[in-house]
C-alpha cells in the first residue's frame, strides 16, 4: 500500500534509513561492517565476472596448455606469462575461474534460498493460519524431513530428479536440479518459524478486525500477517544463504553438483585437491579461501542481523 | 418488533479443551468441553447502547466474537435486522457485514504496525468497494477529523500515536464502512483513566450524530452506567439479569447483580451495608448444577442446587433467579440499597 505515503518523506528516506535502529546497530558493529564489505566485494566481483576477469576460462581458444601449472605471481617457465593466483592444469587462470565459480555458487545459493523461502513461507503461513489437521499434516512432514541430514536429502532429490530428466538435457538442467534439491532440503526451518510467528500474529486484534469485515484469508495472510513475520525470516535467509552455498560446494565436491563445464567453487575445490600432493597447492587453496570468506562473512552478517532484530539483546 | 436491530436466541458456545487424542487414549480421559456461553438470549434495539457486564471469564467477549462472526456459535441464532446471520454464505453476508463493525480492547494490537493509519482506516472502504481513487483519501481525512485527529495523520504509522489516539483511529476505521451497529469490546479498559472519558464521550457524540447502536462489553460498572440504556449481567456464560440501566443500579433483582454493585468501591463512605464478595467464579468446564451462582449466593435454597432458574419478567427487565418466583422468600429479602 502506497496510497498514504507522505510526499515529504521521499527526499529524506535515505536520512531516515541512516537514523534507523538497524543502521545504528550496524554502524556500531565493526564485525558486521567487515562482513558486509567482504560479502559485497565477493558478490560484486561474481556479478561482474565477465568484465573483471582477466581471462575467459571457458573459451578454449584463449587457453594455452603451455601456461598450465603456473605458480602464483611467478612468470611461466615457457611463456613468461604472470598470473596473480597461478593457473590450473589446463592453463586456466585461477583468479578468473574463482570469479566465475563464485558467480555460479552465489546464483545457486540465492535461488535455492529463494525457493526454500517461498515454499517454507507459503506452507508456514497456511499451517499457522489454518491450524487443525492441515497444520498437523504439514508439521509432521517437516518433522520427518528434519530427521534426515539435509545433504543426504539433497543427494536423494538430485538422484531422483536426474532419473526423470532425459540425458540430453542433464547438463543444462543440472544447475536447476541442484537449486531444487538444496531448496527442498531447506524449507522446513522457514516453515517452522513462519508458522510460529503466524500463530502469534493471527490472534492479534488487527487480524480479527480484518476478519470482521470479511477480508479474504489470502489477503489477510499476504497483506497483514506476512509483513509482520518477515523479520525472523530475513535472519534465517541470510544464514541460509551461507548454508546453501556450502551445500552446493559439498554436492559439487562430491561430484553430483554442477557439471565441470560450469565449475562452481565446490567443483574447483574438487579439481584442486587432485593436485595438492603434487605440489600445486594454489589450485586448491584459493577457491577454498574464497568459499571460506564468502560463507563466513554471510554467516556473520546473519548473526549480526539476528541480534539487531532481537530487542531483548539490545 | 421492528425496532430490534440485533437479536440473539439461545446462543451457546462450547470450546473443546480436551487433551490431544493420544494423551486421551493413554490416560483414559474423556473429551472435555468448556461452556463459555449457555443459552444466552437478548435483543438490542436500534439506537440504544446495550451493555454486557460480568467478571473475567464470564463469556462477555465470546458473545461479542460470535456476533461479529469471529467465532462460530455451537448453538443458537443471531439475527441482524431480521436476517439470520450465516457467516458461511458469502454474498448475502457481505452486505450484512458492512453494517456492523467492532472496536477492540487493545489499541496497541488492533492496528497493524506495518500499515499507515490512512491505509488502516481505508481498509473497510476498499474491502466493501465503497469508494475509489481520490475520494478514499478525502473520506479518510474526514473520518480522522471526525474522531478528533488531523487529516495529515493518515501518513503516519500507529506507533507514532498514544493509546487514546490509537483508539480514535480504531473508531475511525470502524466508522469507515458507515455501519449501524458497533460491538465495543472493552473499548477503554486498556486506556489511562484520564483518556477513558474522552473516548467514551466521543463514542456518545458519534452515536448521536449517526444514530449508532452499540453493544458495549465491559467489566467497569462506571463506564457501563455512563454509556448504556440497558444492561445484561453475565455470570459463568449465563445471562442472570437484563434491566434498564437506571433501574439496575437502584434495584438489582438478582443476588449476583447486587454483589457486583456492592463490590464497587464506595468513595463517599456512605456506610451502606454491603454483601461482601465471596468465593470465585467456578470452573466453566464443570459448572455447578442448577443455578450456576448457587455456591456463592447468600440466599441459596434447595431448589437452586437442582433446577436451572428460568428468566422471569421483572419490573425493569428480566432475571433468572428462584427467589423471584417464590413469594415467601421475596418478602423476607433484605431491602436493597
Amino acid at each position: 500500500m502506497t496510497e498514504f505515503t507522505p510526499d515529504e518523506s521521499r527526499p529524506n528516506a535515505l536520512a531516515r534509513a541512516w537514523d534507523s535502529d538497524i543502521a545504528y546497530s550496524f554502524r556500531r558493529s565493526p564485525l558486521a561492517i567487515i562482513a558486509a564489505v567482504v560479502s559485497l566485494i565477493i558478490i560484486l566481483a561474481a556479478v561482474f565476472a565477465p568484465w573483471i576477469a582477466p581471462h575467459d576460462p571457458f573459451n578454449p581458444a584463449t587457453l594455452n596448455l603451455m601456461d598450465g601449472f603456473t605458480p602464483p605471481m611467478e612468470p611461466n617457465a615457457f611463456t613468461g606469462n604472470v598470473y596473480w593466483l597461478g593457473t590450473d592444469n589446463q592453463g586456466r587462470d585461477v583468479f578468473s575461474t574463482i570469479l566465475f565459480g563464485a558467480r555460479i555458487s552465489l546464483f545457486v545459493g540465492f535461488m535455492a534460498v529463494l525457493f526454500a523461502m517461498v515454499l517454507g513461507i507459503t506452507l508456514g503461513l497456511i499451517a499457522g493460519y489454518r491450524g487443525g489437521w492441515v497444520d498437523s499434516l504439514l508439521m509432521r512432514v517437516a518433522d520427518v524431513q528434519l530427521t534426515f541430514p539435509s545433504i543426504l536429502l539433497a543427494l536423494l532429490i538430485f538422484g531422483v530428479a536426474r532419473g526423470f530428466i532425459p540425458p540430453a538435457y542433464r547438463e543444462a538442467m543440472a544447475i536447476w536440479v541442484l537449486i531444487v534439491a538444496i531448496g527442498l532440503s531447506d524449507w522446513v526451518q522457514y516453515a517452522r518459524v513462519v508458522r510460529g510467528a503466524t500463530m502469534v500474529e493471527k490472534s492479534k486484534e488487527y487480524v480479527q478486525a480484518a476478519r470482521v469485515i470479511g477480508a479474504h484469508p489470502a489477503k489477510i495472510l499476504l497483506r497483514h500477517i506476512l509483513p509482520n513475520v518477515m523479520g525472523p525470516v530475513l535472519v534465517i535467509a541470510t544464514i541460509g544463504l551461507a548454508l546453501a552455498i556450502i551445500a552446493e560446494a559439498t554436492l559439487s565436491f562430491l561430484g553430483v553438483g554442477v557439471p565441470p563445464t560450469q565449475p562452481s567453487l565446490g567443483t574447483l575445490i574438487r579439481i584442486g585437491q587432485g593436485f595438492l600432493f603434487s605440489g600445486e597447492w594454489w589450485i586448491l587453496l584459493f577457491p577454498s579461501l574464497t568459499l571460506l570468506a564468502l560463507a563466513l562473512s554471510v554467516n556473520l552478517l546473519g548473526d549480526w542481523l539476528r541480534d539487531a532484530l532481537n530487542p531483548r539483546l539490545r | 418488533m421492528s425496532d430490534v436491530l440485533l437479536s440473539v436466541e439461545g446462543l451457546t458456545r462450547r470450546f473443546d479443551v480436551s487433551k490431544p487424542w493420544l494423551n486421551r487414549v493413554i490416560e483414559r480421559e474423556e473429551r472435555q468441553f468448556l461452556t463459555a456461553n449457555a443459552d444466552v438470549s437478548f435483543e438490542i434495539r436500534k439506537g440504544e447502547t446495550f451493555a454486557l457486564v460480568g467478571e473475567s471469564g464470564s463469556g462477555k467477549s465470546t458473545i461479542a466474537k460470535m456476533i461479529v462472526g469471529l467465532l462460530e456459535p455451537s448453538a443458537g441464532t443471531i439475527r441482524f435486522d431480521g436476517q439470520v446471520m450465516d457467516f458461511a454464505s458469502g454474498a448475502a453476508m457481505r452486505a450484512l457485514r458492512r453494517r456492523f463493525q467492532m472496536i477492540f480492547q487493545d489499541p496497541f494490537a488492533s492496528l497493524n504496525p506495518r500499515w499507515r493509519v490512512g491505509d488502516i482506516i481505508a481498509e473497510p472502504i476498499h474491502t466493501f468497494g465503497l469508494l475509489t481513487g481520490a475520494a478514499v483519501r478525502q473520506e479518510v481525512g474526514r473520518l480522522l477529523e471526525l474522531v478528533g485527529l488531523s487529516a495529515s495523520d493518515a501518513a503516519k504509522f500507529p506507533h507514532e500515536f498514544s493509546g487514546g489516539q490509537r483508539q480514535r483511529i480504531a473508531i475511525a476505521r470502524a466508522l469507515s464502512s458507515r455501519p449501524e451497529f458497533i460491538v465495543c469490546d472493552e473499548p477503554t479498559s486498556a486506556l489511562d483513566v484520564s483518556v477513558q472519558a474522552q473516548i467514551l464521550n466521543l463514542m456518545r457524540d458519534l452515536q448521536d450524530e449517526f444514530g449508532l447502536t452499540y453493544l458495549l462489553i465491559s467489566h467497569d460498572l462506571s463506564v457501563v452506567r455512563h454509556m448504556s440504556n440497558r444492561i445484561g449481567v453475565l455470570y459463568l456464560g449465563r445471562l442472570v439479569e437484563i434491566a434498564d440501566a437506571k433501574r439496575l443500579f437502584v434495584e438489582p433483582q438478582h443476588p449476583y447483580t447486587r454483589m457486583l454493585l456492592d463490590a464497587v468501591p464506595d468513595l463517599a463512605l456512605s456506610g451502606r451495608r454491603r454483601t461482601p464478595v465471596t468465593g470465585e467464579i467456578p470452573n466453566p468446564i464443570n459448572p455447578p448444577p442448577g443455578c450456576a451462582f448457587h455456591p456463592r449466593c447468600p440466599h441459596v435454597m434447595d431448589i437452586c442446587r437442582q433446577i436451572v432458574p428460568a428468566q422471569t419478567t421483572t419490573a425493569s427487565g428480566q432475571a433468572a433467579c428462584h427467589l423471584l418466583t417464590q413469594d415467601d422468600h421475596r418478602r423476607t429479602r433484605e431491602p436493597v440499597a
